[in-house]
């Protein structure tokens, strides 16, 4: 999986109703979190939007997202390659633990059932296979909607705002496995957060949106 | 492919009923050259001014259809605005819920043996109190001011509209309106009808127009509860269309063109109601009282809804009573003995009607589901959800065939369908079904889709699934209960159907409904108690599906229970 991947964002802006809504141009290294601080209302989230395809019509963008050199933004989202992770784990309610894991396992990939099994116990929750998310706790049920990012051979990352609901020491663990996890795979990612603590241990570069 | 699933279900409702409309107009002024009328003229409308008893119908029409609406409307709205969440409020929600899926016919029945000269009500008082010793010679069901038949009708539109208020309230935030008001002084009860009630009556107005136009045009409860001689304009209508006598068809047509005028007079008086209630509610509000005692009208307000809940209930298990009467002499409250004679005497006739029923309510609840899940989610995938301005337009359409008397167009849609040809069958009775079923199954289902949280299926894109992969796999599963209780609203508005089956059918195809009604005329108690019980119990087969299933398949998945 070290495959090495790079998003860049060559000179993206967002507009609605004619008002800028934020300009962007850089290169994410595989492995490397970017992040990107701001207020909310200041369309961090937008940029998420926009890179993963679910852009609302009356935002205009220009600009390209390259993906591995390729042009990903005329691209509908489930062929964009980009993973997710949100605020909240999302965790599919009416599917099992593993059932949420093998979603997003390509569909000719082999050995579903171990690869299951091992992603869980990666992050020590080797068995929770057929459990019910619903009776997960937060830490768990974060963990398992990152090793399905994981498992789901993204070749980038988008994370919105994914500790902010976490309590404070949950947080800090949350944050090394997560960006461990990226780094290993070496998943070009972008964080968008209004947590000065987030970016610093995201360790890569910062840009701050103001208004 | 999902691109055309608006314009289609567009047309399908509007088409048949403009085509119906033509179809009523055209003869109504004797064009019909299938009966040899080849030159416009007026004297359909001479020979119906002609009918005796023409005024009293159509003033009985257009009377219940505007009391109907105003008691029942008032009633849940002073029992809403003196909710308090006591146990007792919260039962009597729980209580009204399931009145919405029984038949309009079976309450009319159950009114019907309850109130009746020797129903349970005159039983129960006599011969101690009343000293009757047979049924007292006064006509109280079928009265001519057809009091009984707005009555039949009160006690099912309070749960409809109910409901309706119930769906719309949580977007109004309430409580903190109350509350607000209440911090600048004014009592509860008072609060609600002063910041609630404004802005709730314009989200529920379609389905007040909805029932102004029933309850002005309604044919199987007039034909149970509604005045003989001359009985109510729609009932007028479906006998000279029946007449032997084609020649009355024309007058049919007149009568359907006037039905329209007495819907949309009883609209138009609404309408002027309404501003006046608005200018009289403007100066009790500037007024500025805050309201002193109101124990009074949150009583009325529980007393009344209770009142007519518990007459629907008690209806009912009447039906259920007399279906295993045995020998049953007048003051005696209760039967002699129990029986299953009449059930099992029925019992070889119901098989056919109940597969018919079953059949066509099946068929159109699984067409109109299709097509409601389609045109949703190609709301979803455009991204455009119905502008504020669009979305009136677009609703206004869903509710036309609600609001178009059925007996005006359908009645020329039968006249088309027989000028083109087309035999009545099965699939014609559930095109016509599907008319009724689309509305009430689109409406019940979009509010959920609407409101589902966007992130599902943008997590399940990222993931890989295809768009269709995510409808499948996440959608359909997430929002299996709504769906079903959409599927089971689709069903019970399909059994309760009985213009529709009656009409396209030709009498040809029975069903629980149409045979129910037609037994009115025979007067049988216990026969009709039979027929009743299996029209009402039928809609809640699927009612109990639809909550049951749910929670049998998700049975461990704490996170799918009072799921989205």
């Amino acid at each position: 999986m070290k495959a090495g991947h790079r998003l860049k964002l060559d000179e993206i802006s967002i507009v609605l109703d004619g008002k800028t809504l934020l300009e962007v141009d850089v290169e994410i290294a595989p492995g490397e979190v970017f992040t990107v601080m701001g207020p909310s209302g200041s369309g961090k989230s937008t940029l998420l939007a926009y890179l993963a395809g679910f852009l609302a019509p009356a935002f205009q963008a220009s600009g390209q997202a390259l993906l591995d050199g390729r042009d990903i933004s005329c691209l509908p989202a489930e062929q964009r390659g980009i993973g997710l992770l949100f605020q909240d784990p999302l965790l599919f309610p009416h599917l099992s633990v593993a059932g949420n894991l093998r979603f997003g396992i390509p569909r000719a990939s082999p050995h579903k059932a171990g690869r299951i099994e091992a992603a869980l116990a990666q992050v020590g929750l080797a068995g929770f296979g057929p459990r019910d998310p619903a009776t997960l706790s937060g830490g768990q049920k974060a963990r398992v909607a990152l090793m399905r990012l994981l498992l789901s051979e993204p070749r980038a990352v988008l994370l919105d705002e994914p500790f902010s609901k976490l309590d404070r020491q949950l947080r800090h663990d949350m944050r090394r496995l997560v960006f461990d996890r990226l780094r290993e795979a070496g998943l070009p990612s972008l964080l968008v957060t209004h947590d000065r603590e987030d970016a610093e241990e995201a360790g890569g570069r910062v840009i701050e949106l103001t208004h | 492919m999902l691109r055309f699933a608006p314009p289609l279900i567009m047309a399908l409702l509007v088409g048949p009923i403009l085509a119906g409309l033509v179809m009523a107009v055209l003869p109504a002024f004797g064009y019909l050259p299938a009966l040899g009328g080849h030159a416009f003229s007026l004297d359909p409308w001479r020979q119906l001014f002609g009918q005796p008893g023409l005024a009293r119908s159509v003033g009985v029409s257009f009377a219940s259809g505007l009391v109907t609406t105003a008691l029942s409307l008032a009633v849940v709205l002073l029992f809403l605005a003196g909710v308090s969440g006591s146990r007792l409020d919260r039962w009597i929600r729980r209580m009204v819920a399931p009145l919405l899926s029984v038949p309009h016919a079976a309450a009319a029945f159950g009114l019907a043996f309850l109130i009746a000269p020797s129903g349970l009500l005159a039983r129960l008082v006599s011969p101690e109190l009343s000293g009757w010793e047979r049924p007292p010679d006064v006509q109280i069901v079928q009265d001519p001011w057809g009091i009984s038949l707005m009555a039949g009708l009160i006690i099912k539109e309070i749960p409809f509209l109910l409901l309706m208020c119930l769906a719309a309230l949580p977007q109004l935030d309430p409580e903190r309106r109350v509350a607000m008001a209440r911090s600048l002084g004014y009592r509860p009860t008072t609060a609600w009808l002063k910041v609630v009630a404004p802005s709730l009556y314009p989200l529920i107005r379609l389905p007040v127009f909805a029932v102004i136009a029933y309850a002005t045009s309604v044919v199987d409860v007039a034909l149970i509860l509604g005045p003989t001689l001359p009985p109510t304009l729609a009932v007028s209508i479906l006998t000279w269309f029946n007449d032997p006598n084609l020649s009355q068809r024309f007058v049919a047509s007149a009568g359907a063109v006037l039905q329209l005028g007495v819907t949309a007079s009883a609209l138009i008086a609404w309408w002027c109601l309404e501003r006046l209630a608005a200018r009289l509610g403007r100066r009790w509000l500037d007024r500025g009282e805050r309201g002193r005692s109101e124990r009074p009208l949150r009583l009325a307000g529980k007393g009344l809804i209770l009142l007519a809940t518990l007459t629907a209930f008690v209806g009912i298990a009447g039906l259920a009573l007399n279906s295993v009467a045995g020998f049953w002499r007048f003051p005696d409250a209760l039967p002699q003995g129990i029986t299953a004679v009449h059930w099992l005497r029925a019992l070889p006739t119901l098989s056919g009607p109940v597969a018919s029923t079953v059949l066509i309510a099946t068929a159109a609840t699984l067409v109109a589901l299709a097509l409601t899940l389609a045109a949703l989610e190609n709301e979803q995938r455009t991204g455009r959800q119905p502008a504020q301005g669009r979305l009136l337009s677009a609703l206004g359409l869903l509710y036309l065939p609600l609001i178009v008397p059925q007996i005006a167009f359908l009645f020329g849609l039968v006249v088309m369908m027989e000028s083109l040809g087309i035999r009545p069958t099965h699939a014609l009775v559930i095109f016509g079904h599907l008319l009724f079923v689309l509305p009430y199954v689109f409406l019940s289902l979009s509010e959920s889709y609407r409101l589902f949280d966007a992130r599902w299926s943008q997590l399940a894109l990222s993931l890989g699934a295809s768009r269709n992969g995510t409808f499948w796999r996440v959608r359909l599963p997430m929002l299996l209960a709504p769906m079903l209780t959409a599927a089971a609203v689709g069903l019970a508005v399909s059994i309760g159907q009985y213009l529709p089956t009656q009409l396209l059918g030709a009498g040809r195809v029975p069903t629980v409904t149409t045979e129910a009604v037609s037994l009115a005329a025979g007067g049988n108690r216990r026969v009709i108690g039979v027929w009743a019980m299996v029209q009402a119990s039928l809609p809640l087969v699927g009612f109990i599906i639809a909550v049951g299933l749910p929670r049998l398949l998700w049975s461990n998945r704490r996170g799918m229970r009072g799921s989205p």
